[in-house]
């Protein structure tokens, strides 16, 4: 198959990885093959648990030791034979002629060695480099990777570091020995959009100038429409499809990859009603059976599929693993035409809000912590949040965006009455809640609900899910029997679809997007008029993403719920939200409604938000011009004098250093911060 | 940094004052009167009037602030008055015991870094195999044996063995160094074992969460030898929260082995505060406390400011 041509750089053939546990052996990779040309950009996409990191450290050698080994397959680097090559010699190859980059920038370097060491390790190492030869290198790579004043930085550690420069930082190590291989695990995964833009477009540009290959593994498909030429998607260990990035999301032939694009809210795309999602969950790696893995999530699902399809080789070079690939030759892009058809009935629903009065209004709501570097110092003031302003009417949502240290979760916190105000009120219902007596905030606490972003570590692991959700209703006897309390449980249970047995489990005996629907079904226990989504579908995997969102949408319907969504994620706002409010560094930038708003932002910094997103698209990806906005969000510690946004700003000139922005109103319910405008 | 010392220096001083005020009342609400029991604890008859001058010849007589007054002041200018019991100046009785005990302390504390550190990292690397399964035993035998008994093994050992019992008084090292030695390597390896294993421990699990950091696998990643992953990559993160423990540890053996000095017949710190408190000697056990609250402060710094110069994230501002 792939392997057939000559020219690879790298070629995995049938390749097992198994994991033995004290529960029995577990196949995490299993008979992946693919193959990657000199120069070439393969990306490899899949949710968690898919194997798309495991086949990575298997290339590495870097597999964690004893439990995980290749069972079964080929790794052939180069000419080289990697699989049962002697540990030296792999080692030797390490870092030489393949490079790894990993997910996480903040753990990834060592915190008590300088950068200049970290750098300089594998020159010495490797290219048997002298000190001083490896120095001037390491200065030469810092400039390559766009970090200023590399000699100065060469001293300093990595905490010195935002997360954007460390993963700079682990770029030049990794390009350091000029390797012929470079692999990307998930590398802006945990950074922010405009940072990722930043990152992805500088690996992009070196590996092509230094015709280094690049395996870019990640889940966001944005990003493998704008950077792969091919595409390899995997789903729990195996490899389901393979092709260039055209076929795949202009033509995809299976069902998985299929469903993962159209579960994805996009920008590129109008705004559906309801998402398409693939409904169920990622089957449990220790109980895969023979047949295909993806079958009981498969909507084209026949007798056929209890035996493991093989990837088969389709015309144009493209593979696919589904036995019914045949019957998906009508391109993707039907589902946009059902879209369109969508959108009619969503006018009515949408029209503007005006004449219903608010739910919650916040007025001017600020907060400063102040931060003690130690006993006797002079505590530094951060401005957490800072003169915000919005409203919610009941049964819509508002969505609150920003990148990280914009407020946003202080925000939410600061309505749930969890975080002291420094200034400024929250009205709910015009009842101040600052002037609200003790019992009234413990009747206003059963109004006002919250979902957290972390379903892992937001629900008490020692107790039953049904006690989790029954807890808030016994607290506040809202139910008088223990038959009523479970009843009620059940009910809520069935709500957020959930079985009611799962009453009697413990959250860790759930998936992710289960345990995110207990925490919905716990706060809607007191069928509250709002909630507080913090980041509630971020933690979550693509697929499973779509059914919560979903799911919120429904609620709201069909309740009259009232949502504070907050989000980074730009896609996953629009579609939810009626009115987007739009923060950066504690201040708001620009406030409108949805469709105004992503239809015609006109904040800069909306604007470079929506570009630095990439679009499931790779067509319309490769036509749009990226302009990338530079800079790192300044610390929250450091005061910017007059507009917060001007250190990154492409249209900042002197007098946006001198006066605060005032929100103002730009177009009738459109407002924006910005004195350009 | 110097500032910081500056600061650090002078929070000691609240910090001794309080540790002060706290001893000395709380010994004085204490049951049992030191002159009843130094005049007729054993029994003799002693007249009251014999009584009321004692009790005036060592200040006792005097309301409470006065003497808690001139307990502050002698603790200011290092005058801890005389020893109820003994009659001499506390500062010679604590000061010629000193030594043995700081002596014991820092032979131990050798021991177990010696010991403690390259086995807790060998079995932290090599975790579940034979040499974390015998380390394993032989580090929770150290936990579970008290240290007294142990030492009365080995003194028995020595005599039923070999015939030969360590030498019975002290000598300083600067005059006889193997007279000395051979008396104190005793107890220094009976309490040692305790220390080590304490430290093998927490080596051991903070070498096996070190492995798995992320700075590991790229440091794999860059196809560094596994030796030099492991010296220069992980040992100087792992061996980081060991200071704390070996400080502490350290700290608590100034304080004095009580029992183990019984077992070795040893005139250390840790018998004379059981003999000052068996007498009720207020003076002594006012100094042995401030003493003990010295060191633990002093050698908390001492990690403190060792932490500043290994791990390069703290900053002393």
């Amino acid at each position: 198959m792939t392997s057939k041509r000559c020219t690879d750089l790298l070629s995995v053939r049938d390749l097992s990885v198994e994991f033995r546990t004290e529960r029995g052996a577990i196949e995490a990779v299993r008979n992946v093959s693919w193959a990657i040309a000199p120069g070439e950009m393969l990306a490899i996409v899949g949710e968690s648990g898919s194997g798309k990191s495991v086949s990575a450290l298997a290339i590495m050698g870097l597999l964690a030791k004893p439990a995980g080994r290749i069972s079964n397959g080929q790794i052939v680097f180069d000419g080289q034979t990697l699989t049962g090559m002697a540990e030296r010699d792999l080692r030797a190859l390490r870092g030489r002629d393949i490079a790894m980059i990993f997910q996480e920038p903040m753990s990834s370097l060592n915190p008590i060695l300088t950068i200049g060491r970290q750098i300089m390790e594998p020159l010495r190492l490797h290219l048997k480099m002298s000190v001083e030869q490896a120095h001037a290198r390491a200065i030469e790579l810092l400039t390559l990777v766009g970090i200023s004043d590399p000699e100065q930085r060469l001293k300093q550690y990595p905490h010195n570091f935002s997360g954007g420069m460390r993963q700079r930082v682990m770029i030049a190590i990794g390009l350091s020995c000029n390797p012929k291989l470079l692999i990307a695990d998930e590398p802006t995964t945990a950074l922010d959009v405009t940072i990722q833009a930043q990152i992805l477009e500088l690996m992009k540009s070196l590996t092509e100038r230094l015709g280094i290959a690049l395996v870019l593994i990640t889940h966001n498909l944005g990003i493998v429409a704008r950077y792969a030429q091919r595409v390899v998607v995997m789903y729990a260990g195996s490899a389901v499809e393979q092709g260039t990035a055209t076929q795949i999301f202009a033509n995809s032939r299976h069902p998985y990859t299929r469903g993962l694009l159209r579960s994805v809210p996009r920008l590129d795309l109008p705004r559906a009603r309801q998402l398409e999602t693939i409904e169920g969950q990622p089957p449990d790696m220790r109980q895969l059976g023979v047949g295909c893995a993806f079958a009981p999530r498969c909507a084209y699902r026949t007798a056929v599929c209890a035996v493991a399809p093989q990837l088969i080789a389709l015309p144009e070079g493209r593979f696919s693993a589904c036995h019914h690939e045949d019957q998906l030759l009508a391109p993707v892009s039907a589902s946009v035409a059902a879209r369109e058809g969508a959108r009619s009935d969503l006018v009515g629903a949408d029209s503007n809000g005006d004449g219903i009065t608010a739910l919650l209004t916040v007025d001017s709501l600020t907060k400063h912590f102040k931060v003690k570097a130690g006993m006797f110092s002079q505590p530094a003031v951060v401005r957490a949040v800072q003169d915000v302003s919005f409203s919610i009417q009941a049964g819509r949502t508002l969505g609150l965006v920003g990148e990280s240290g914009c407020g946003k979760t202080t925000i939410g916190r600061m309505i749930l009455q969890l975080e002291q105000l420094s200034a400024g009120r929250v009205l709910f219902e015009d009842e101040d809640l600052a002037l609200a007596s003790g019992a009234q905030i413990q009747a206003l606490r059963t109004q006002i609900q919250v979902i957290f972003q972390d379903p892992y570590s937001s629900l008490n692991p020692r107790i039953k899910v049904g006690d989790l959700i029954a807890e808030p209703l016994k607290v506040y006897k809202k139910t008088t029997t223990p038959q009523a309390t479970r009843e009620r449980v059940d009910q809520l249970l069935v709500q957020v679809g959930l079985l009611p047995e799962m009453a009697q489990r413990y959250a860790h005996q759930l998936s992710g997007g289960q345990r995110q629907r207990v925490g919905i079904a716990r706060a809607l226990a007191f069928e509250p008029k709002l909630i507080v989504c913090d980041e509630p579908v971020s933690a979550l995997d693509v697929s499973i993403q779509g059914q919560i969102i979903n799911l919120l949408d429904e609620l709201q319907r069909e309740k009259n719920i009232a949502y504070l969504f907050i989000a980074h994620d730009l896609a996953v706002v629009r579609h939810l939200a009626h009115r987007v409010v739009v923060m950066y560094l504690g201040r708001v930038m620009e406030v409108a409604d949805r469709d105004d708003l992503y239809g015609n932002a006109l904040h800069p910094y909306t604007m470079s938000l929506l570009e630095a997103v990439p679009v499931p698209d790779p067509t319309l990806e490769r036509q749009r011009l990226r302009k990338t906005i530079a800079g790192e969000i300044p610390s929250p510690l450091r005061r910017v004098a007059g507009c917060v946004f001007h250190t990154r700003c492409p249209r900042a000139s002197a007098e946006c250093q001198e006066n605060i922005p005032e929100l103002r109103e730009i177009r009738p319910g459109h407002f924006a911060a910005c004195i350009k405008l | 940094m110097g500032s910081y010392l500056l600061k650090r220096l002078l929070l000691v001083i609240p910090t001794l004052l309080g540790v002060a005020v706290l001893v000395f009342f709380m010994l004085r609400v204490v049951p049992g009167d030191v002159i009843e029991l130094k005049l007729r604890g054993d029994g003799g008859n002693v007249s009251a009037q014999v009584v009321a001058e004692e009790r005036e010849r060592l200040g006792l007589n005097r309301p409470l602030y006065v003497q808690l007054g001139y307990w502050l002041k002698g603790l200011v200018t290092l005058d801890f008055g005389i020893s109820y019991w003994t009659n001499r100046p506390v500062v010679e009785e604590i000061g010629i015991r000193v030594g043995l005990t700081l002596q014991v302390a820092i032979m131990s504390a050798v021991i177990a870094v010696f010991f403690a550190i390259p086995l807790g990292v060998l079995a932290g690397l090599y975790r579940n195999s034979w040499i974390d399964y015998c380390l394993r035993v032989v580090t929770i035998a150290g936990l579970a044996v008290p240290s007294f008994w142990l030492g009365m093994m080995i003194v028995l050992g020595l005599l039923s063995l070999f015939s030969w019992s360590p030498p019975v008084t002290y000598t300083p090292f600067y005059v006889d160094p193997i007279a000395n030695m051979s008396q104190l390597i005793w107890p220094a390896l009976a309490v040692g074992y305790r220390y080590s294993a304490v430290v093998a421990r927490l080596v051991r699990s903070s070498v096996i969460e070190v492995m798995s950091e992320d700075y590991i696998r790229t440091a794999r990643a860059k196809g560094l030898f596994e030796r030099t992953v492991v010296i220069r990559h992980a040992l100087g993160n792992a061996l980081l929260p060991a200071l704390t423990v070996v400080g502490l540890e350290f700290a608590f053996l100034l304080g004095g082995l009580v029992v183990t000095e019984q077992v070795f017949n040893l005139n250390g710190i840790g018998r004379l505060f059981v003999d000052a408190v068996a007498h009720h000697d207020f003076n002594l056990l006012q100094a042995l406390v401030m003493l003990i609250a010295v060191m633990f402060i002093t050698i908390n710094l001492l990690v403190d400011l060792l932490y500043g110069v290994l791990d390069p994230r703290i900053l002393y501002k």
